[in-house]
Order: C-alpha cells, then structure tokens, then sequence
C-alpha cells in the first residue's frame, strides 16, 4: 500500500492527467458529477455521491455508432471510432463500480458490445472507500462493502492523507505512473486505513437500510410478483419521468435511432427509459401502454427479471440514489418494504386460516 | 402498508384532516382522497390515494414537507368514477384554477380543502447546510413553531437549521395565504416571504449577453433531459407533448452538446409562458439543481411589463394576455427595442 499528502492530490491528478484522460467528480454550478480533469477545475472528493453515476463515461448518454456517406452513386459505411487512448476515472465509490460489472453481463456478453468493451479495456478505475455511508445508502443489502471498494486501485481518503492499494495489474500500472508521488505505507498507516475501515463498516450497520431483506425477489417469484395488485397502487404517484433511471449507475436500457446531418445519415444510441412512453415501441405497437406496466417492468427487471438470467445478480447495487432524487419520494427501497409486509400478512393470513381448519 | 416512523405523533391540524377526509368518505360526498403518505423517512412522504378510514389512520401525513403540489394529479382523477377530495395548499389552487381554464381537471369532480401552509421544506436543502445521514427530522409539523428543524444524523450526531433556510426558494417568494379556489378551508397559514420575487431574474437581466450566456451555459448544461420538470408541471399538460412524438424527429434524443438541452427549456418556458402559475414544481424536482423557475419568471415579469400585472390561475375565467387582444397591448417593435437596449 502506498499513500500521498491530501494536500498533494493536485499533484497527483496533474501526473495522472499527463499522461491520461482523467475523470473525477466535479462541483459545477452547485452540482457534482464526474468531468474531464483540468487545472482549474473544482475537484469535490469529499460530497459522497454525484449526482449522476459515471457509468456514462463507459455507456454514454448519446454516443454515434456510425455514419452513412452518399457521394455520387458511393455509398459509404463508417464506424465509428473506438476508444483507443488510456484513461482514468479516480473517486468511483464502490457502488458505481460494481454497477460496471452489472452493465459487464449486458454488453460483454455475446454479442458484444465494441464500443462499451474499448472504453472497459482503456480505463483505469481508482475507487475511493465510503468515508460517510449516508442514510439512503443500501449497498450492504447487495453484498457490497462500502469500506473496501474492488476495483483496479482501492483508495481511501482521510484527514489527512490519501491511501492507495493497487489490486489488479491495471492498477499496478497506473501506480508506476505516479510513483514518484507515493511513498511506501508504514505499519501506522496501515492501521489508519483499517481504523477507517472499521469506522465505515459501524456507519453501515447502523444504516436505515442496511437490514432491508431481499427475500422472494427471484425468479421462482416471477409470476406471483408480476401479477401482484400492489403496482396498481404503488406506480400512482409516479410522475413517469426518467430520473430514477438516469442517474442510476445499472439502469442499461437504451434506443437507437438515426437522424440526418446533411448528406449523412448518422445512426446514434442514447439512454432510454422504461419510464417512457415510447419505450420498447416497436413496428407494431408498444406492448406496454400503461403507467403502472412501465414502473413494474423497471422493479421487475432489477429484482426479478436480471437475476434470474445472470446467476442471481440484482441489477440494483444500493447507491440510493433513486431514494434521494425521485420527485414524488418513489423508489426501490420502498417498492421492497411494501412487498415483504405483503408477504408477511400473506403468511399470517395462511397460518391463521390453518389454525381455522 | 408503509410503517409510520416511529416517534411520530399526530398533530392538531394532521388530525382536523384526517377527521374531515374520514367524514366525506363516510357520507360519499367523495369517492377516495387525494393526499400525501407518510415515507420511510422523516423527510420523504410521497402523494397517494387513500380509499378507507383505516388507510387514512395510518398512512396520511400532512407537514412541512409535503410540497408536491397535487392539483396536476386531478387531471387523472378526473376521469375516475365519483369525486376526490383533494388537499391543496394555497399556491397549489392557482395551478388548479389553471388547469379548469384549460379543460383539463373537472370541478365537479373535485372536492377541495385548501390546507394551512407555513412554508414546504427540502431535505436537499438541508443537506446543502452540510447536514448529512439525517436520521430524524423533528420541527417540521403543522402544530410546531416552524422556526427550527431538530435533525438527529446515523452518525449519532445532532445538528439544527432554521426552518426558513430549508424552505423551497418559491416559499421565500410566496403568493399568500389565500386559496384561490375551495370548498372549505383547514388549518393555519402564515408569511413566510423574505426575498424579492423578481430580484434573481433582474440580477441576470443586468448581465452583459456574454455572463448571462455563460451562466445559462453552466446551469443548463446539466441537465440530464429526465423530464421531470415538464412531467410535475400543472402547466405542461398536453396529452402527447411534442417531445414524446416518436414519428418525427422532435424527440431530440441526440445531442450536439451537453449546452443542447436549453432548447428543450426555452420551448418549455415560451409553451407555459401566460399559463405558468409560478408554483415552482420545475426547480423543486430537478435533480441536478437548475433553477428552471427563472425562465418561467423571466416570462411572468415581462407580461407583467407588458400587459399589466397578471396572476394565472387568479381565477378560471379571465382570458391570459396573451390569448387576449387590446388596443393597448405592447407592438411587437418592443422586442427590436429591448434587444437593443440589451446588447448594449
């Protein structure tokens, strides 16, 4: 392990920066969200989540995927470009991270998605360790451990200084890039760092959410869940707009579209919601026409639908937040709270009516 | 159900609701209510329908954060069998007095309690103060003194803010205590205006063009285009709104920039502009934080300019000025003049 002054992170970043595209979270106009380093910049390592999950630094919002050129009776088919150049993302939480394994299953398996598998093979990811789990946080709930992020670099921020352990080659690379900056670890930083782990992991245990139970949330439930009376009254105050699914670091879904730009046709893919009404609109007809269907399918496909098709992993990995920029205060951790007090008057229900016989 | 957080106590005014929504439902004057349930959290109750005496007992909440303005949620229970009777804050009825000019909510199908408001709270606000991992809320009741919010944190910590300063901004610019538009009336209101309403929007007017591109730059450039500004809006409420439209190509998913949103924000503002009430939904559920309510407010003091002073949703009947024509409206060489005036 290595470790560097907190006031010499602007070194570090400009070293990093040098020879790398570097993205960290950002505060512009009161917000924070990851952007492109540059020297005057306003770094904020210290709010715990941007508002946005920088999973778009991997799947953009709106990215083209080629363009078609007519000259004269030519036709021309150009892709476009691959990320070809190294970057790095710093200050990823643990979350966010484990959110790219969950888009991994989408657009790294067959077939696979170029685009999304060169900015993956470019990026170095250096994640930073939770300092302050807040109260919507839940990522214990999905096997995440908010005090030992896993990504190419593991990092932790105190007072003081900034911790820094390489984990996969990757990492060790970018570690030789910056060497002149680190000094080794001592024993008492090494204690430091476990101290702060130890604090991180009694925040987590106290959490709101931490003990929220996942229990009949697979894919032996699918029917009884889709077919539950609940989504009737729980979608009602959903406003049907996107922000749940575009801030969130799992949500994949997106549309591909082509538009004209002059004597082109440029073919695009941008985020889509399946909060939207035009959503899965195919030649056809679109097979969801109602509200509720729409915010049943975005749960259904998070708890239900994706892990049965991907070894039990749940497409949702705790961040929270949903719970904190819903307008109408929706969101998954309730969708959860109110199926298990359904489940468990159900169960009482089925005791009471045995005693009965 | 939704537990009820602990350590909650009901209130006066909660109560008088609660009784009142029991008693309508009871002799069918309404077929369900329209409110507000408690959440999980102190800070995050969200609206519902409630259709029994029991749901209304342990679900309906009524504080100081219970600022979704519900009158947009009428449009749908219009058409559902029976009345609702719908609680409505007094910045809340303008919307819904705008919204039965535009034939949109049906009168008759709504039965209103204009509620007391002193004020609706952000937890993000409270946040911005630097206060995080809120655990508890406590200060933030209809019955409270509604000076000071009390906030224990999962860090074991206690801090406190004033009320104010985790108001909404359109709570420091309030309309009043009046409903505009009821069938009776339950709770106390009270002041809660300490700023100048139109006094951001002169701040940018005073700018050069070049500030206030760069300004608009900055904050539009956030935006993440999820709609939940035009989505909350009473005022957006066209059936198919021309953004959604996937047979041409007005969905303007592609983007140029990330500066290419502002043109979804200048049609939104010039398509609300005379119908805008000013409730200030837009900037209350922006996730990124832009002040959207400036564009709105922008338009309003203009007409105001223009026009002579206008409210919408004042009423249901008087004709907006600019669905209206008279002999003293402003030419339209106003607009070379003023672009003149402001280059300069």
């Amino acid at each position: 392990m290595f470790k560097i002054k907190k006031s010499d992170l602007p070194a570090l970043f400009q070293e990093i920066g040098r020879k790398n595209e570097l993205y960290l979270p950002v505060k512009e106009a009161g917000q924070v969200n990851f952007g492109v380093w540059e020297e005057n910049a306003q770094v904020d390592l210290d709010t715990l989540k941007s508002v946005k999950s920088p999973k778009d630094i991997f799947f953009p919002q709106c990215e083209n995927l080629y363009s078609c050129k007519r000259d004269g009776k030519k036709l021309t088919v150009e892709p476009e470009a691959l990320k070809s150049q190294p970057f790095v993302v710093f200050g990823m939480r643990g979350c966010d991270v484990k959110g790219l394994t969950v888009l991994d299953q989408v657009f790294l398996s067959d077939p696979v998605d170029t685009f999304y598998q060169a900015r993956r093979n470019m990026g170095t990811i250096v994640a930073l360790a939770c300092h302050r789990p807040d109260e919507s946080c839940f990522c214990k709930v999905f096997g995440n451990d908010a005090a030992q992020p896993e990504a190419d670099v593991a990092a932790w921020l105190t007072e003081e200084a900034l911790y820094w352990q390489p984990l996969t080659e990757k990492g060790t690379d970018l570690t030789g890039q910056v060497q002149a900056l680190l000094k080794e670890a001592d024993a008492g930083d090494e204690a430091a760092v476990e101290q702060e782990k130890a604090v991180i992991r009694a925040i987590v245990e106290k959490l709101p959410y931490s003990s929220l139970s996942l229990e009949g949330w697979n894919g032996e439930a699918e029917q009884k869940r889709f077919d539950s009376q609940l989504w009737e009254e729980l979608y009602k105050p959903c406003l049907a707009c996107g922000t749940c699914t575009f801030v969130c670091p799992t949500c994949q879904c997106y549309d591909i579209k082509d538009y004209t730009a002059g004597n082109e046709v440029r073919r695009y893919r941008c985020w889509d919601s399946c909060m939207y009404s035009d959503f899965t609109m195919m030649a056809a007809a679109n097979n969801r026409t109602s509200q509720m269907q729409r915010f049943r399918q975005r749960f259904m496909h998070k708890l239900v639908y994706f892990p049965a098709n991907n070894n039990g992993m749940y497409s949702c990995v705790g961040c929270g937040r949903c719970v904190e920029k819903c307008p109408a205060s929706l969101n998954i951790v309730k969708v959860i709270k109110r199926f298990a007090a359904e489940d468990a008057k159900e169960k009482s229900e089925k005791v009471g009516g045995g005693e009965n016989e | 159900m939704q537990e009820r957080m602990t350590g909650m106590v009901r209130q006066e005014t909660e109560s008088k609701l609660i009784a009142r929504a029991k008693e309508l439902l009871a002799d069918q004057t309404v077929a369900r209510v329209l409110g507000w349930k408690s959440g999980d959290m102190d800070y995050n109750p969200e609206p519902g329908y409630f259709n029994s005496a029991q749901e209304l007992e342990s679900q309906f909440v009524y504080n100081g954060f219970c600022g979704a303005n519900l009158s947009k949620y009428m449009i749908e229970a219009s058409k559902m069998e029976g009345r609702t009777l719908v609680f409505l804050k007094p910045c809340d009825t303008y919307s819904f007095n705008q919204l039965i000019k535009e034939h949109r909510v049906d009168r008759e199908k709504a039965y209103i309690i204009g509620v007391g408001c002193k004020g609706k709270l952000s937890a993000e606000k409270i946040r911005q103060q630097g206060i995080t991992g809120i655990e508890t809320v406590s200060g933030a009741g209809m019955d409270d003194g509604c000076d000071e919010l009390k906030i224990t944190t999962i860090y074991g910590e206690e801090a406190s803010c004033s009320y104010a300063s985790a108001m909404l901004e359109r709570c420091h610019v309030c309309k009043g205590k009046e409903h505009v538009i009821f069938d009776e009336e339950i709770g106390e209101s009270r002041d809660t205006v300490d700023a100048e309403r139109f006094a951001e929007v002169e701040r940018i007017e005073a700018m050069t063009p070049e500030e206030r591109f760069a300004f608009f730059q900055k904050e539009l450039s956030k935006c993440i285009r999820c709609n939940a500004c035009r989505n909350v809006c009473p005022a957006c409420n066209c059936r198919k709104c021309v953004f959604d439209q996937d047979k041409f190509d007005t969905s303007q998913k592609a983007n140029a920039n990330s500066f290419e949103e502002k043109m979804f924000h200048i049609i939104r503002a010039f398509h609300v502009a005379g119908r805008c009430t000013d409730c200030g939904e837009c900037s209350r559920v922006c996730p990124q934080g832009i002040p959207l309510h400036l564009f709105n407010r922008k338009f309003i003091k203009d007409i105001n300019e223009f026009y002579g002073e206008f409210q919408a949703g004042a009423d249901c009947e008087t004709r907006g000025p600019l669905t209206d024509y008279t002999f003293g409206d402003v030419e339209p060489g106003i607009v070379a003049e003023r672009s003149q005036s402001c280059s300069k």
